[in-house]
């Protein structure tokens, strides 16, 4: 998997936060290329994949940032 | 305390007592006060109330008086049921569907097994039932738990087409059915809780067929008659009764319910990144739930609270624990923004459309405010 060319930290912001942060970096993003959004809110394992779908965006997977933070990756698609 | 002039729309959380509930309980709070197995006359009284609200129970779910015992919640009727199933096969292994109520999933982690399996859930929140007979159908499985319909989403489960191995129980926990669908026929033990269906809180049902092996998992002899200790006679009594009423009027209120659910569900999809969530046809009749992208449950709870309309969310900003919904979660819903609505027998259409107005401006407020 090739790095991500954008990573958006939302270790600290409660749900819905990291996906609407997800949201508002999205079009930040190349078509085709990835964005991380890391969160420790425990809805956003479930709520980036639930995105993903809504919006016809690509859920790649889950990692872990260096801290140990879940870090969700999605590639934009459209 | 809500509001009166709420519009309460959690009935699948707790209902307010049906009148019939309310006559029978104040009548027989004052006949019903002495110990059912004493042989004096108010003994004798409160048995003949504590028997007549076991047979009016057994006739409503299809089930012989004697099979009928009342617990002191739904939740404690499923710790007992299910447990009493799996101490009498000797087999700890409990098989259930992903999204049955957490007293199923408390009751799973209650005693650990290797045989314990959780089977997951379409799209729709629906067991496929060859799924669950194959989960059932390997060593160490001493019963299996399924719903009857979904408390958060509705959706119905294919209860009767479950064909489990031999010496294999199955329960069914129809506490969010009871009252709104007709019931699966196809059981071993069944529960239910009265405040779901307009009886008081404080009574739980547990029904265990004859012939099936059930013994007490808790302190006490393993007899279906006093569950947990001195039973409430007048509360059994007036569940009882609500039970009977509810069911005369269940077909009317459930077509009219089921219509303006559907307009509720046609409101809600009509909003921008708004999913509708469960079987949009077998479901119950009076229960909808949608998630709202970019909306905090919280939020939106309040925001309805402070319009008038009082509804429940699945929302992990909403829960004690913090945690999203497991049952929104194993169908891969949206989690966050999460609003679930269940009608009342006397919800009317204009509280519908009301409620519909009132979540479309809101969603949309909630949303421009954080700035999409």
């Amino acid at each position: 998997m090739s790095a991500p060319t954008t990573e958006i930290d939302c270790r600290d912001l409660p749900c819905p936060r990291p996906i609407i942060e997800l949201a508002k970096a999205l079009p930040s993003v190349a078509v085709g290329d990835l964005l991380a959004v890391v969160a420790r809110d425990p809805a956003a394992r479930h709520d980036v994949p639930a995105w993903c779908r809504m919006r016809g965006q690509e859920y790649v997977g889950e990692e872990r940032a260096a801290d140990g933070a879940p870090r969700y990756v999605v590639r934009r698609l459209s | 305390m809500s509001s009166p002039r709420e519009v309460y729309l959690d009935s699948a959380s707790s209902t307010p007592l049906h009148p019939a509930a309310r006559e029978t309980l104040l009548a027989a709070v004052d006949r019903g006060y002495g110990d059912p197995r004493r042989l004096h006359a108010a003994g004798r009284d409160a048995r003949l109330l504590l028997d007549n609200a076991r047979a009016v129970v057994a006739e409503c779910l299809d089930a012989r008086p004697d099979e009928v015992g009342f617990t002191a919640s739904g939740t404690e009727a499923v710790h007992r049921g299910l447990l009493g199933l799996t101490t009498a096969t000797g087999r700890d292994g409990i098989v259930h569907g992903a999204v049955e109520h957490s007293s199923v999933l408390h009751a799973v982690a209650w005693r650990s097994s290797s045989a314990h399996a959780s089977v997951a859930v379409d799209v729709t929140g629906r067991v496929d039932p060859a799924d669950l007979a194959a989960a059932a159908d390997r060593p160490g499985v001493g019963a299996v738990a399924l719903q009857a319909a979904n408390q958060e989403v509705g959706t119905l489960q294919p209860v009767d087409e479950v064909e489990l191995p031999a010496g294999v129980p199955l329960l069914v926990d129809a506490a969010a059915a009871v009252g709104h669908v007709p019931l699966p026929r196809r059981w071993d033990a069944l529960t239910a809780s009265a405040h779901k269906w307009g009886g008081p809180a404080g009574v739980g049902v547990l029904v265990v067929r004859r012939g099936t092996r059930w013994t007490n998992p808790f302190p006490g002899d393993d007899g279906l008659d006093q569950l947990g200790g001195f039973p409430d006679v007048p509360a059994a009594l007036a569940a009882a009764a609500a039970l009977q009423a509810v069911l005369a009027e269940r077909e009317e209120v459930a077509v009219r319910q089921f219509a303006l659910v559907d307009r509720i569900r046609a409101a809600a999809a009509a909003l921008p990144d708004t999913e509708v969530v469960g079987d949009p046809v077998a479901r119950l009749p009076h229960l909808v739930t949608f998630s709202c992208l970019y909306v905090g449950g919280d939020e939106i709870v309040s925001a309805l609270a402070r319009r008038g309309f009082g509804v429940a969310s699945g929302s992990a900003c909403t829960a004690s624990t913090l945690e999203p919904s497991h049952v929104l979660a194993a169908m891969g819903a949206l989690t966050h923004g999460n609003v679930r609505v269940s009608l009342g027998r006397e919800t009317t259409a204009d509280q519908v459309e009301g409620f519909c107005a009132a979540l479309t401006e809101e969603v949309h407020r909630i949303r421009a405010e954080a700035g999409l």
